[in-house]
């Protein structure tokens, strides 16, 4: 069973605006932001959302 | 088994074959792909034509005075039920692995489907052989023929396409929000992925013609079938690992009208459409607020 509906993981440019037990991976520029997320996304088959405060969360539906 | 109008050969052969003429009339494959050739026709042809001997027997049965044996046909026709299971379970194990689920209406709406075809035509049978049994062969023909023809009525249900019209619509971001038109489908994050969807990507708006429709296109269950059926039509772009590509049905909450994304392999917006427009109403999924007490 696939859970449903939590964020998986967070990709930032800005490590200060996130925090708690979720895996967070801080990304240098946003190239670098986008290429972690992309990977993430194909590996936890999971939709990645923009906050538009420099943070992308991956999340499962 | 001699019943009182002579021989019940005669009357239990025409009913096996305006039964399993039902059966088999009622057997149409689409571009939906179910039920899938071959095999899946073997089994509902053969249950078609043990309903149809079912339906045949019982009024020659009865008019012989065999009622042991019109009893035995009843409790037969019990066994019909277990269509609908099978049909449910072998839809729901492959539902987990569809890359566009179903939905719990779209399969419970097929189980209901091929059960009730099973009584359909055992009750066609039933007609053709009991007015060939006592009325004799030419009316028999005739009954035969007009209950075959009010079966086949069966065989459409109605459809998407009968309470919205279905259009194509634009595609645009606005951000990373997706819309189609100026319904909002989803947040897509990755820059790749928007361009994907700009580029190959396409969107179609329901519009409900009335209050009923917009109830029933705002169910859940109705919402799966178009996507399913909408995949099903014109194929799709999108493999483990990319959610972004999976088809969407969203509601405009204020207008009720629907919006559909997804991403086509068949790049054909006219196939799209038509897609949609034939997909099943589902019986589970049909509301009717304009019928509920207090409404005018």
């Amino acid at each position: 069973m696939r859970e449903s509906g939590s964020i998986l993981a967070v990709v930032t440019l800005r490590p200060e605006s996130v925090g708690g037990a979720m895996p967070s991976f801080y990304a240098r520029d946003e190239a670098e932001r986008e290429r972690l997320a992309t990977y993430l996304s194909r590996i936890l088959d999971a939709m990645v959302h923009d906050l538009e405060n420099g943070t992308y969360i991956l999340v499962r539906h | 088994m001699t019943g009182v109008a002579g021989s019940p050969y005669p009357s239990i052969l025409a009913g096996m074959a305006v039964g399993a003429l039902t059966r088999a009339y009622l057997l149409r494959a689409d571009f939906r792909i179910y039920p899938t050739y071959p095999h899946g026709w073997v089994t509902h042809l053969s249950l078609g034509v043990v309903a149809a001997l079912l339906g045949a027997v019982i009024v020659p049965a009865l008019a012989a005075r065999e009622f042991t044996a019109a009893a035995f046909v009843a409790l037969a026709a019990q066994q019909f039920r277990e269509v609908r299971a099978a049909e449910r379970d072998s839809l729901a194990a492959l539902e987990r692995i569809e890359r566009v689920a179903r939905g719990a209406d779209y399969v419970e709406g097929i189980a209901r489907v091929f059960e009730a075809r099973n009584y359909l035509s055992m009750l066609t049978a039933a007609v053709a052989s009991g007015t060939t049994h006592v009325l004799g062969w030419q009316v028999g023909l005739a009954a035969g023929i007009f209950s075959l023809l009010v079966a086949a009525g069966f065989r459409q249900g109605r459809q998407v396409g009968g309470i919205a019209d279905v259009r194509p619509a634009k595609l645009h971001f606005e951000e990373t929000l997706l819309f189609v038109d100026d319904i909002q489908m989803m947040a897509v994050g990755l820059q790749e992925s928007r361009r994907y969807l700009l580029r190959h990507g396409q969107g179609v708006i329901l519009e409900p013609r009335d209050l009923d429709a917009r109830a029933t296109l705002a169910t859940a269950g109705q919402r799966q079938a178009i996507a399913h059926d909408a995949a099903a039509a014109v194929g799709l772009r999108k493999d483990y690992g990319t959610p972004e590509f999976t088809p969407l049905v969203r509601v405009d909450l204020d207008t009720g009208r629907v919006g559909l994304v997804i991403v086509p392999i068949h790049d054909s917006i006219s196939a799209l459409v038509e897609g949609v427009r034939r997909v099943p109403l589902l019986e589970s999924a049909r509301r009717r607020p304009l019928g509920s007490a207090g409404t005018r």
